[in-house]
């Protein structure tokens, strides 16, 4: 069978932060007792002119700075997100002309709550297996909003993470993917919402934790592995506490997980989460690393993934882009009044 | 600025794509059709060449007051930038802090939302510039 797997990736996390207590002062919550209740200390917070659609970009570029394909080769773009910029119009084709791979090429959005990204992975080994293209880009980014007092304000943060797709000089093999997908409604947004709506402690067991341990435990069954093959894990992570309570029930400990884990310093990035906590892993660790990589969606279903990293990683120009932990610190801390007025909570004029 | 003539600038506006022409190998931003050294030597004769984004700030002015969409940037820096390819660019300075952006800071492009035509028109994204160290590991 053809080998399929990533060639090159690059992540993108704005450099504004907000820290839990802030957003706790403002609603008259204790701000220590949610930061531990969640596991998140700050979230990334993005720019006025930052978006789903720059945030793919600037990752995009980053990864083909790294990998060197050259963008006339790519045949797919597929972009993963819950806020891309338009209802209708493409992220995708932003992506396209922006990296220089139009026009021979299809591309499409994707939506599927904080697995769009890795649902895009999905289809663009498809694509790349069959021999159909070349090379596919699959996208996972988000600018994600919650409701001002809602829990989601603590988390829903921004930043995503671009995979290239291919057959040759692949730095991480996908061994096999295996996904897991119910009718599960914990969490949606109907059209023309601004705010998403959940289900509250429903999110939790029926949906996350069934979800997220029944697709790793199938996906190890089927490669007839366990915990101690993997030296890291990565899970989606909505807050800093249910990825680990789910590694734990897995069988992993902290140094499998602590790597891919992001959410307590920038929040849940969504369908950035599992890409840009693989994408920290990747950063790091060189060839022979496995990794379980498993991404939530919520409405619901996962797509899990087994990854080694191969010896081509020596090759790879790792230092042409940022990496991920140069971006997770941060670069200036914000206050709410200023985080309202960056995510248009509050209008000049009232609008 | 209407649909059209934005679509027209796609290229130049995303990917800092201009001319260099095949005459003299001056290179020009925004591109151009007719290369004003060589005159009709350079005509069909302009290539397309894509500038590194690369460059260092020429000159620079704080904006504090600013036109409608842009008001709620202020204060935000509009620089001319003098490219590594030669021509001269202006753009916006993002992720600036006081006293950073000085005349010869070395600067690099960055993907950006320029504008929207209000809540139901396009979104107009580009180039816009960074500090080089900002963007270092």
């Amino acid at each position: 069978m053809t080998e399929i797997g990533i060639v090159g990736y690059g992540a993108y996390i704005p450099g504004h932060r907000i820290r839990t207590g802030e957003i706790a002062r403002v609603w008259g919550a204790n701000g220590e007792e949610t930061e531990r209740n969640l596991g998140i200390k700050s979230k990334s917070v993005p720019y006025l002119d930052e978006d789903t659609v720059t945030i793919s970009v600037e990752a995009a570029r980053y990864a083909l700075r790294r990998c060197g394909v050259d963008p006339g080769r790519i045949g797919a773009i597929y972009t993963g997100s819950e806020s891309h910029p338009y209802a209708v119009k493409p992220t995708s084709t932003i992506v396209a002309e922006a990296i220089g791979a139009t026009p021979h090429l299809t591309a499409a959005d994707y939506e599927f709550a904080c697995k769009a990204g890795t649902a895009a992975i999905q289809t663009s080994m498809g694509l790349v297996g069959t021999g159909m293209i070349e090379y596919a880009i699959a996208i996972g980014a988000d600018t994600s909003q919650g409701a001002p007092g809602d829990a989601l304000e603590y988390s829903a943060s921004a930043g995503g993470a671009a995979f290239v797709i291919g057959r040759e000089k692949i730095i991480a093999r996908i061994d096999k993917t295996y996904s897991f997908t119910t009718d599960t409604p914990d969490f949606w947004r109907r059209e023309g919402q601004r705010y998403p709506s959940h289900g509250g402690r429903f999110t939790g067991k029926p949906a996350y934790f069934r979800h997220i341990l029944t697709c790793a435990k199938n996906l190890m069954e089927i490669m007839d592995t366990s915990a101690k093959d993997y030296q890291h894990v990565v899970l989606h992570q909505p807050n800093g506490k249910f990825p680990i309570r789910a590694a734990k029930q897995l069988g992993f400990t902290k140094e499998q997980y602590e790597t891919g884990l992001l959410t307590p310093t920038i929040g849940n990035t969504y369908s950035g989460a599992v890409m840009l906590g693989l994408s920290a892993i990747l950063d790091v660790f060189g060839p022979g690393n496995r990794i379980l990589a498993v991404a939530y969606g919520s409405g619901a279903g996962c797509d899990g993934f087994d990854i080694t990293v191969t010896d081509e990683m020596k090759n790879y120009k790792l230092d042409a882009a940022p990496t991920t932990a140069s971006q997770i610190q941060g670069r200036k801390f914000i206050d709410y009044a200023t985080y309202a007025r960056f995510r248009s909570k509050i209008e000049r004029g009232g609008e | 600025m209407e649909v059209p003539r934005f679509w027209r600038e796609t290229r130049a506006r995303y990917n800092l794509e201009g001319v260099r022409c095949g005459n003299c190998e001056k290179v020009f931003f925004p591109p151009r059709e007719v290369c004003p050294d060589c005159h009709r030597a350079s005509i069909g004769r302009m290539e397309k060449f894509k500038l590194s984004g690369k460059g260092e700030v020429y000159s620079f002015s704080t904006i504090h007051s600013a036109p409608d969409y842009f008001k709620d940037e202020v204060p935000y820096i509009v620089a001319l930038i003098k490219t590594d390819e030669g021509p001269m660019v202006t753009g916006q300075i993002v992720d600036w802090e006081d006293g950073e952006v000085q005349i010869g800071t070395r600067v690099e492009s960055v993907f950006r939302k320029i504008s929207e035509q209000g809540k139901h028109g396009i979104i107009q994204y580009g180039f816009k510039f960074k500090a080089v160290r900002r963007a270092l590991k």
